[in-house]
């Protein structure tokens, strides 16, 4: 029933399928709209840590060494609880800087060093080769058993198969092809590729569900559930074993580093660090993970112990692979659909891995290893290409076909070999060297570079010391001496008992040596030599990065310039014209600029298009690019740290200066208020000098003009002689009290004046002033009425001053009187707490409009008709200032028609009444 | 043929005198005492020369030599400001709007007149 080609159609199938998800999954996330910007499919695509060798290799390992599979699951179980401080800062540190690879981060991280990219790169590369060609293995195997359905036949060696036959070489061309097609499409900035992250999350579905399937078949279908296996189980002693962990402290050793192992590679792995850093959409993504992740840990373990019992119990002569038993219990129970299920489960398990570690490797490899040693090859001239985007992608494209062919030669030259089959801890050993140069770099600012080289270099010879070149002898392509008799017969230098440590298995006898090396090595070297400028930089961006803002760290650290003209077709060589160009528009318009010229050259633009550049082609070598064309001026290492401390200190000092700023600007508002002011008298002051001498050259254009008249000629008619004399004499007269009150004023207003005060009574004062201007009244025929009380208290002022307030008021009140008609009162009372004084007239009135006018200087209102009035326009305002002065008001009631009424009042001075009422008295 | 001259300053003494020497010159002479007065008296007969003062009511003597020298009819009559007001910037003012002359009170009456003359003269 299960023919070769109706098992071949169901994988292509399948395969469709995974096509159809991830193009949808690039449709809408090139329209905007991803369909992976959810924290759940975040979690799910993690899941491709379980490669075949948790789909069947652990049923295998728990065959043979119980629950001895469990602390590769134990370890990221652990690891995600210390996801929220170490995997979020790395995430955002890569998203800051744009990192594309593990490699990337390392490079970058340590001064953007191409060289050390390039070792972690081959690192990564001889490290996963092996793990990718048993991820082949495994699902052509699982091919051909099921192949032989419904007998069980266990799969003849590889290399007995010609290669044409060889389903695993169709296996690894069909994979080359999809992950080319899905992985390659373009160079994103971002280095992201949504439409496969879709793919894998519907994978790790799919084999969770074969896997459950299987298990639950067993469990309940065969036997009667868990119980009834256990209790089988226990009845053969050999089973029996495999439920206990046993004794021996080889085995808590073992279990320990390999806790340990798995949980560096739950981060390290090239396939997780792609899958969880680089292609997290969205950090906040990261808490659904943290419980979601272990949660699918423990689902797809549930089974396996159960499983491995009743594989043993069903086939207990040993004949079947007990990696095997996933897929023979269902075949050997004729169960047709269910061993399809679970031959598509592994084939999802498989595929999954394969894909993202080829795209997560051969990015490393086009960017770290390829990209650089081409830029340098001066005799390629690619500085002068004008678009290399199209030379990243095929590189990309062949790295991923190079990649796999590599993963399948290996398979066929390793076959059974221990090589292979044991390669799957031996690559976690291999990434677990990559651990304290980034755990290390996001924690210490102290790392170097060198130190990073050092360790690495160090760990990664011990690793092959220890682990690569035993597994070789293993497997007869070495000599086993070496292992028995150590390097040139060295018994210290036993591969597998470095130094006489013994006792441990393989495994945590090499991480022991290859850590203790690579952190000593890491530690020491970096704490020779200070960080350089860029170390110290890179250093201070990746450890503070949660304190830091978008790019304002990293711009402050490279101090150059460089046009945008020079930097756009600089992107563009590798981005593509087009996406480099709408890259800097979006960036000109966070700015707030409209295009793309209005561009400043500085070392923001700078920083912002070394981070596009290096998300295409990595830090190291974007570096390298944007230094050619930017004329950079090198930062001492003293100017670093200067600014380094600026940082904090700015931050103290910024208070300070809010502060005072908010002081300065009271103090300036205090300051533009007093100028106003004395602008202002500045101005009354001019305005008060031009009508002085305005009115003082009035009268005396009158005085010179008739002197010289009656000076030209003698002969002058008498009657004219008269009268010209008499208005030189009237004016001279004008010109005197125009002067005389023009000195009054002035001293007055600026406290200069002299003044008598005294006690004084203001009857007296009145009739006196009336007596004075008696004859003022008699001319013009004007009666005077007076209205005087009795017994006024005194006021303290100065007679003379009060004399002048009188006489002014009396003959503005005449002035005013219709000759022959006029009638003016005085009254004197007492007013509150005042001595109130008013003089009356029965003139023509004063308008509200000139009620103001007429206390100005030099004012005067009368009828425009009769002649100008005489006067020099400052009584009032003299006699107000007088008034003021001694405490008291001056004001005028009156409206047109209806004659005026000026009144003053003085405060009372009640010691000197009293004084005044006990001499009295007396 | 008689030349006219327009007097017009709101200082009654001022007038006084002026008046006396304009006819002692031999001119006929008009008076005003504020500025719309004056333009009323340049309507109704056309004077050949204006003697203006500056600070006058209702209309001041700015006012009124801007209106007369708006008028194209009275191109031909001389205009000169007679003031108390001697700064720079209202003789700049004066000139501006298009005085003839500018004298500042108290003026010499020999100046006056041989301003006034040389004037009339000329035109």
């Amino acid at each position: 029933m299960l023919q070769g080609w109706v098992i071949a159609s169901i994988s292509f199938a399948y395969l469709g399928v995974l096509f159809a998800i991830a193009y949808f999954g690039d449709k809408r996330a090139d329209a905007g709209r991803s369909i992976i910007a959810n924290p759940t499919i975040y979690a799910l695509s993690l899941a491709v840590y379980c490669t075949t060798w948790t789909f069947y290799g652990s049923v295998g390992r728990a065959a043979s060494t119980g629950i001895g599979f469990l602390p590769i699951y134990l370890g990221p179980t652990l690891m995600a609880g210390l996801w929220w401080f170490v995997m979020l800062k790395i995430i955002r540190i890569s998203k800051a800087n744009r990192i594309t690879s593990i490699a990337d981060f390392v490079s970058s991280r340590y001064g953007k060093s191409q060289l050390l990219g390039g070792l972690v790169t081959i690192i990564a590369v001889v490290g996963i080769i092996p793990y990718i060609s048993l991820q082949l293995k495994a699902i052509s195997n699982s091919f051909t058993i099921l192949l032989h359905y419904p007998e069980i036949v266990m799969p003849a060696r590889a290399e007995a198969l010609p290669l044409l036959q060889d389903s695993a070489l169709y296996i690894a061309l069909i994979l080359a092809a999809f992950t080319i097609l899905f992985g390659t499409r373009h160079l994103d900035a971002t280095e992201r590729h949504e439409g496969m992250v879709a793919a894998i999350a519907f994978e790790s579905i799919v084999k969770l569900i074969a896997f459950i399937a299987v298990g639950a078949f067993v469990t309940f279908g065969i036997y009667n559930g868990f119980g009834d296996i256990f209790d089988r189980a226990e009845a053969v002693p050999k089973l029996k074993a495999l439920m206990t962990v046993s004794d021996t402290g080889a085995s808590y050793g073992s279990w320990w580093s390999l806790t340990f192992l798995s949980m560096l590679s739950i981060m390290f792995l090239p396939r997780q660090f792609q899958i969880s850093v680089v292609e997290n959409v969205n950090e906040r993504h990261l808490t659904r993970a943290i419980w979601l992740f272990p949660l699918y840990l423990l689902l797809i373990n549930i089974f396996v112990l159960p499983i491995a019992v009743g594989g043993l119990l069903h086939f207990p002569d040993g004949s079947v692979d007990a990696d095997t038993f996933v897929l023979t219990l269902p075949m050997a129970e004729r169960q047709e659909a269910l061993a399809l299920l679970v031959y598509i489960g592994g084939l999802s398990a498989g595929t999954g891995m394969v894909i993202v570690e080829t795209i997560a490797l051969s990015t490393m490899v086009c960017n770290d290893l390829v990209m650089p040693v081409l830029l340098r090859w001066k005799a390629l001239r690619l500085q002068e290409e004008h678009d290399l985007s199209g030379l990243l992608l095929s590189i990309r494209r062949w790295a991923i076909a190079v990649i796999l062919l590599l993963g399948y030669v290996y398979f066929r030259a390793a076959g059974e070999a221990y090589a292979l089959v044991g390669i799957g801890l031996i690559s976690f050993a291999a990434v677990a060297q990559f651990a304290p140069a980034i755990i290390g770099g996001i924690y210490w600012k102290g790392g170097t570079r060198r130190g990073a080289m050092a360790g690495l270099t160090a760990g990664f010879a011990v690793w092959t010391y220890t682990l690569l070149l035993p597994s070789f002898a293993k497997s007869g392509w070495l000599s086993l001496d070496f292992i028995s008799e150590g390097l040139f017969g060295i018994g210290l230098l036993k591969p597998q008992q470095l130094f006489g440590l013994s006792g441990l298995g393989e495994i945590p006898h090499s991480l022991f040596w290859s850590m203790l090396a690579n952190i000593g090595c890491y530690v020491a070297f970096s704490l020779h030599r200070r960080p350089d400028v860029v170390e110290a930089s890179q250093g201070t961006l990746f450890v503070d990065a949660f304190r830091n803002t978008e790019s304002a760290a990293g711009s402050r650290f490279w101090r150059g310039s460089a046009q945008v003209h020079d930097l756009l077709p600089l992107i563009g060589r590798f981005l593509g014209p087009e996406r480099a160009r709408d890259a800097f528009l979006a960036y000109a318009r966070r700015r707030g600029l409209a295009s793309i010229d209005a561009l400043e050259a500085n070392a923001d633009l700078v920083h912002f298009a070394e981070t596009l550049l290096a998300g295409a082609i990595g830090g190291a070598s974007a570096r390298v690019m944007v230094a050619s064309v930017v004329k950079e001026e090198p930062l001492g290492i003293d100017e670093v740290m200067n600014i380094l401390d600026e940082a904090s200190q700015v931050r103290a000092y910024s208070k300070q200066l809010e502060q005072k700023s908010r002081e300065l600007e009271a103090a300036t508002a205090g300051l533009r208020a007093a100028n106003e002011r004395l602008k202002e008298l500045d101005r009354m002051k001019d305005d008060f000098m031009s009508t002085v001498t305005h009115e003082l050259r009035t009268p005396l254009t009158s005085i010179r003009a008739f002197s010289e008249i009656l000076f030209e000629d003698p002969k002058t008619d008498l009657t004219d002689r008269r009268k010209f004399l008499a208005i030189i004499v009237k004016e001279t007269e004008r010109l005197t009290r125009l002067i005389n009150q023009v000195l009054d004023m002035a001293k007055i207003e600026s406290g200069n004046a002299e003044w008598h005060t005294a006690d004084v009574g203001l009857r007296e004062i009145i009739e006196e002033s009336i007596a004075a201007t008696s004859s003022l009244f008699a001319d013009k025929q004007v009666a005077l009425d007076m209205a005087l009380a009795g017994e006024v208290p005194m006021v303290r002022a100065d007679r003379d001053r009060l004399i002048q307030v009188m006489l002014n008021l009396l003959s503005n009140a005449v002035k005013f009187c219709k000759e022959g008609a006029g009638r003016v009162t005085v009254r004197l009372g007492v007013d509150g707490s005042t001595v109130r004084v008013d003089v009356a007239d029965n003139g023509p009135g004063i308008s509200e409009a000139d009620q103001h006018t007429i206390f100005e200087k030099f004012r005067q209102v009368g009828d425009t008709m009769t002649a100008k009035p005489q006067g020099t326009g400052l009584g009032l305002p003299i006699s107000r200032q007088i008034i003021e002065h001694f405490g008291g008001r001056l004001w005028v009631k009156s409206g047109t028609g209806q004659g005026a009424t000026f009144s003053f009042s003085l405060p009372m001075n009640r010691e000197a009444n009293e004084h005044h009422e006990e001499r009295k008295a007396k | 043929m008689t030349k006219r001259i327009l007097i017009v300053d709101d200082e009654p003494n001022i007038v006084v005198s002026l008046e006396f020497l304009m006819k002692r010159e031999g001119f006929d002479v008009a008076v005003a005492a504020d500025g719309e007065a004056a333009l009323k008296s340049v309507e109704e007969k056309r004077p050949d020369l204006v003697l203006l003062d500056i600070m006058l009511p209702k209309k001041n003597g700015f006012e009124v030599c801007q209106t007369i020298r708006a008028n194209p009819e009275w191109q031909s009559v001389k205009i000169v400001m007679l003031t108390a007001k001697g700064r720079d910037t209202e003789v700049a003012k004066g000139t501006a709007l298009g005085a003839d002359a500018y004298m500042t009170k108290p003026f010499s009456t020999k100046d006056l007149i041989a301003q006034v003359r040389q004037m009339l003269d000329a035109a």
